[in-house]
């Protein structure tokens, strides 16, 4: 089998899973609500307009949901023994890692999906725009690039549900600031083509990052 | 063994020479800052503590790195001594860098703490290495610990610096706090500020032996207590 070929057997593996379970995308979806909702209630008798804060709710809510559905995506992998089958199969480990990566990218887009149009509902306004979505795009990727490698690493802990936030935020900072700087520029009316600094600050990470977490998942994952 | 033990002590009783010598040179030859007021000249003088003990974190946390590559290519337990023990000492100058610098700030900035990207990228970055000495005491397996350690280590290296270009972009709105850190020293001050920075150079090189030592014992120890069921 050719990589691609490994590579798409993992993520199918993953999605029929998913498929049967569902146990990934309901917690994720629900606490990304969860968090949307505690964040209205935190901001609304302090801040002049929603929509300055909107930017910074949409990104977080996005990062603990998708810190969640890493740890899940993991934890049942290992649990079930799934994890030890992967890695007795005779393919290269960096296959593992882009299938695992593009399965968890699947499901942070899933969950967008649906928490955008509510967060759009519920603040009313739009962030339904080619801009707006590329700009997601690349921080979900440069998240699940970074997070897929710490989850690996986080489920060998002890007390593994609690490692993967603290080792996940503080590399993720620059992520969320270009995130939340976009996309609050975006929704003020700046064109996406003045903010070429940060689109170009989220595009070192995320090809940086891949690169990094390709060199290094193989021994991650070295039993 | 005795006689690198004598060459070690040498070289700490040199470097505690250097350590006390920038101590004079920094509290009494050092001349006066011109033209800032009483308190802020006082405060000045933290610049021969301060900007050593920033260097060092830095020098700490990049040995660390370079230890982590060296560790997971050669897979030598002697580079996961060095990793944990520079990062230490690492953390500790941070501390000290963040502290002192704070109060410096309180009379030049009259505030003890700012958001400004320096400061912020610091305070990161000082998170960033405690989340790896967490990760490394929740994993018990020496080998699994030294190699995830490694992997850790090396994004966290990597992400500091993008970390302080997106914060320097995002806090534009202090650009006066950002200028004020850039004032150049004067002809009479660089003797000193080199000194300093020598001499806390030296210090974390023999921090750095005494540590990786105290930590190839601890792991004698360890083996020797597994050999024997303790």
């Amino acid at each position: 089998m050719s990589f691609w070929h490994v590579v798409g057997a993992i993520v199918w593996k993953d999605i029929r899973a998913e498929l049967r379970t569902k146990d990934i995308f309901s917690s994720m979806f629900v606490f990304a609500l969860l968090s949307v909702i505690v964040f209205n209630f935190a901001f609304e008798l302090r801040v002049p307009a929603m929509k300055m804060v909107v930017p910074g709710i949409v990104w977080v809510a996005i990062s603990f949901a998708g810190t969640l559905g890493l740890n899940r995506a993991l934890v049942i992998e290992q649990d079930k023994g799934s994890l030890a089958g992967l890695l007795l199969a005779p393919v290269d480990r960096s296959a593992i890692y882009f299938g695992k990566l593009l399965g968890n990218l699947l499901f942070m887009f899933a969950v967008e999906i649906v928490i955008l149009p509510l967060v759009m509902v519920f603040y009313n306004l739009s962030l339904l725009s080619a801009d707006h979505l590329l700009v997601l795009l690349l921080g979900t990727y440069g998240f699940a690039a970074v997070g897929t490698v710490f989850a690996a690493i986080a489920v060998n802990t002890r007390a593994r549900e609690v490692m993967l936030p603290i080792l996940l935020f503080p590399v993720l900072l620059p992520v969320l600031i270009a995130g939340v700087k976009m996309t609050g520029a975006l929704l003020d009316g700046e064109a996406l083509s003045t903010l070429g600094n940060w689109l170009q600050i989220m595009a070192v990470y995320d090809i940086g990052f891949t690169v990094v977490a390709y060199l290094t998942f193989g021994y991650v994952m070295e039993e | 063994m005795s006689r690198t033990n004598g060459l070690l002590m040498s070289a700490t009783i040199v470097c505690a020479g250097l350590m006390l010598a920038a101590a004079f040179g920094a509290l009494v030859l050092a001349p006066n800052a011109v033209g800032l007021t009483p308190d802020e000249t006082f405060a000045q003088r933290i610049i021969y503590f301060h900007v050593p003990s920033a260097w060092l974190s830095m020098l700490a946390f990049g040995i660390t790195t370079i230890a982590s590559i060296a560790y997971l290519v050669t897979a030598r337990r002697f580079w996961d001594s060095v990793a944990v023990s520079s990062a230490e000492i690492g953390i500790v100058f941070t501390l000290a860098a963040t502290a002192s610098g704070s109060l410096w700030a309180k009379p030049a900035w009259n505030t003890w703490w700012t958001w400004d990207p320096r400061l912020t990228t610091y305070t990161i970055m000082f998170l960033l290495y405690v989340a790896y000495f967490m990760l490394r005491s929740a994993l018990e397996d020496p080998a699994r610990r030294a190699r995830f350690a490694a992997v850790y280590g090396i994004f966290a290296f990597l992400s500091v610096p993008i970390t302080f270009m997106s914060i320097r972009w995002w806090r534009t709105i202090h650009p006066i706090l950002i200028d004020s850190k850039d004032f150049g020293l004067s002809r009479g001050m660089l003797p000193v500020f080199f000194l300093s920075l020598i001499a806390f150079t030296a210090l974390y090189v023999i921090l750095l032996i005494y540590r990786v030592r105290l930590e190839r014992t601890r792991e004698q120890v360890d083996a020797l207590r597994e050999r024997f069921g303790y």
